[in-house]
């Protein structure tokens, strides 16, 4: 357990606009399953915060603990086999965790939405899309089917779905996955929630798609000014959309910044070589950088820093202890605001 | 018109049926699953005949007084079962000859629908309850609730069902029509059960499920609304084709004399007493187990046909 303590001292990341307290805070969460082998530490103690109006983008590859984050805020994780041993989330003041089953329900979908990955299998097929947005306000506000309906094509025309009117009544399988998940987007706006989660909204879709459906979600994000988790794996993505960024490995934070010093000087290993594995064009014909190695077994996280076996700069120090989340600094010292790093060469790696 | 295609341009398969949708707007008129499998069941022989067959059999049992003007119930020693039938006299009372009272066999054939389709259909409505009920619960909350459910539907399941029906059926003094219904229903639920339940189990498991969840909806809003709808197909089926097997059950408790008895009239008890003179007039009991063949066929068909607009992928 001492391996926790040590990160729970972590103060928690803040945002750089932080005035007044966040809209969302998790604090030191861990999540874990118990599997027939053992215990599969997901989620190792993160903290991030996200305020109103503010986009964070919670980046990390598959098995991460991303997901596991976010579906914990929602509280929609399985229970068991999932479990939270440690750890508080606060929305508005208020820590979810401590909360009975129905007021967490009247949290989501009212206050907190979440938008999913696959739009296709996320929308039920044998409901009508129009019904299914108007069950949003049906059971939430008590409106008869006419006024739900009539609202339904408001949100579509909203999301800009072409000829909503004709198109109210049809089912999931006859759209487009663009215009599905445009759907998706359009159930978690519904009720005008003040956080959204959208866990990786544009993995399922064309390329030429995702950037409508990302101008589209950040748009309605400015116009509501609701705080967004975005989860991606996606670098491109998060690069016009988020304020800030935090970069999960293992199921911890190892790296958090404002979204563009990210870009210009990672301070961690791991984020580095993620930004190095990205083709450019100005690196035609040579090869293309990957991290060595795989992404660790949650069942036996390596001892000390999660990332030492396929880290270049992995000292005796990464085997045994672990980095706390160090707040980053220019070299003479002057604090830079919202950095972090969970690395014990942070310095080698943002000045080296 | 041209702005919204034009915002819609760089997605192009939307682009496409929205260009195609609006000349033709009539013809793309949204389907859901069920409208989709009636759309394939009107043109599927097999359904077709079933369904004129359960039709005119429903109608025999809800209005007998249609096909034969005779009483099913007077008997006419003078009539002796050794007057063979008149094949010719279609729908006469003579038509089937006489049963060893002397009484319509025809008469009888037509009466004894009511009884046996309305044991069928009533068993049929209660076990899909039942079992729906609780193979929804053991599949949707698992765990312990899953265990209880699953070993008691195993329990059931053990049970022979003739015997489970002798057993039950032999405690009542008096064997009146809504007895073998509960006797059939009590031990005929767990088949349902078992199916409801692997079909929850994968439903479950879909992202709409979770989505709905992560939307708000509460645990009643997303079993009736979200997992029952998906998860009623294979249901339907198997309780359509059950409904043949609940026609021959009852025939056969009522010919072991444990079901339905005199004076009801049914198509089993009709059997059960033609065995008698099964040398001498082999009609008396082959009229009434022809009906009671063509009616589980026709259920049968009905079930087959139901499968395979449901679910194309199994034929």
């Amino acid at each position: 357990m001492t391996i926790i303590d040590k990160t729970a001292d972590v103060p928690a990341p803040r945002g750089s606009n932080d005035s007044g307290s966040p809209l969302l805070e998790v604090r030191d969460l861990h999540v874990e399953f118990h599997t027939r082998d053992g215990v599969a530490k997901a989620v190792n103690g993160v903290n991030y915060s996200v305020s109103a109006g503010e986009t964070l983008a919670v980046l990390g590859e598959s098995g991460s603990g991303k997901s596991v984050t976010a579906q914990a805020i929602m509280g929609i994780l399985d229970m068991p086999p999932g479990r939270i041993p440690k750890g508080e989330i606060f929305f508005r003041g208020q820590d979810m965790l401590k909360m009975s089953g129905e007021e967490r329900r009247q949290i989501r979908g009212q206050k907190i939405a979440m938008i999913f990955q696959d739009a296709l299998s996320s929308l039920n097929p044998v409901l009508s899309v129009g019904y299914q947005l108007g069950e949003m306000f049906r059971v939430h506000q008590g409106l008869s089917k006419k006024e739900a309906k009539a609202k339904a094509i408001a949100l579509m025309d909203r999301v800009r779905i072409p000829a909503a009117k004709e198109r109210v009544n049809d089912y999931p399988h006859q759209f487009s996955g663009g215009m599905r998940q445009r759907i998706m987007i359009a159930m978690a706006l519904a009720l005008e929630p003040d956080l959204i989660i959208a866990d990786e909204p544009t993995t399922a879709l064309d390329v030429t798609v995702q950037a409508q459906v990302m101008d589209l979600l950040a748009e309605l994000q400015r116009d509501f000014n609701m705080g967004l988790i975005l989860i991606t794996h996606d670098l491109g993505v998060v690069a016009d959309v988020a304020d800030k960024i935090a970069v999960m490995y293992a199921g911890r934070i190892v790296e958090t910044a404002p979204v563009h010093e990210i870009y210009k000087r990672p301070a961690h290993p791991y984020t580095k070589g993620l930004l190095e594995s990205i083709p450019r064009l100005d690196q035609k014909g040579q090869e293309l950088y990957a991290i060595k190695g795989l992404p660790p077994n949650l069942l036996n996280v390596p001892s000390g820093c999660a990332f030492n076996p396929r880290c270049t700069r992995a000292r005796d120090i990464c085997r045994t202890d672990i980095p706390p989340l160090f707040p980053v600094t220019e070299q003479d010292g002057t604090e830079l605001a919202g950095r972090g790093s969970a690395c014990h060469f942070w310095k080698e790696t943002i000045h080296g | 018109m041209p702005e919204t295609l034009k915002e819609t341009t760089p997605d192009p398969t939307v682009d496409g049926t929205a260009v195609q949708a609006a000349p033709a707007a009539k013809v793309g008129k949204p389907r859901s699953l069920w409208s989709d499998a009636w759309h394939d069941l009107r043109r599927s022989p097999l359904f077709v005949v079933s369904a004129v067959l359960i039709f005119f059999l429903l109608v025999m049992a809800i209005a007998p007084g249609l096909f034969t003007g005779a009483d099913p119930r007077y008997a006419d020693l003078a009539n002796h079962y050794l007057q063979k039938p008149k094949w010719g006299n279609f729908f006469q009372e003579d038509w089937f000859g006489y049963d060893i009272q002397g009484r319509s066999i025809y008469a009888r054939v037509v009466y004894g629908a009511r009884a046996s389709i309305m044991v069928a259909v009533i068993v049929t409505a209660l076990v899909t309850i039942l079992g729906t009920v609780v193979g929804m619960l053991a599949g949707y909350f698992g765990g312990w609730i899953d265990t209880l459910l699953s070993r008691v539907t195993d329990i059931f399941f053990g049970v022979p069902f003739i015997l489970g029906a002798m057993v039950v059926l032999t405690s009542f003094e008096e064997r009146k029509i809504w007895v073998v219904i509960l006797a059939l229903a009590f031990l005929g639920w767990t088949q349902i059960a078992r199916v409801a339940r692997g079909s929850v189990l994968t439903i479950k498991q879909a992202d709409y499920v979770m989505a709905a969840k992560a939307l708000g909806a509460s645990t009643s809003r997303i079993l009736l609304r979200h997992i029952l709808p998906n998860a009623i197909a294979p249901v339907i089926v198997v309780a359509t084709i059950a409904l043949g097997g609940y026609i021959s059950a009852e025939a056969t408790l009522s010919f072991l004399g444990i079901g339905l008895a005199e004076p009801t009239v049914s198509w089993g008890v009709d059997i059960s007493s033609g065995q008698e003179q099964l040398r001498n007039a082999a009609f008396v009991l082959i009229i009434p187990s022809v009906m009671v063949s063509i009616t589980v066929l026709a259920f049968i068909m009905l079930g087959d046909a139901v499968r395979n607009a449901l679910d194309p992928k199994l034929r």
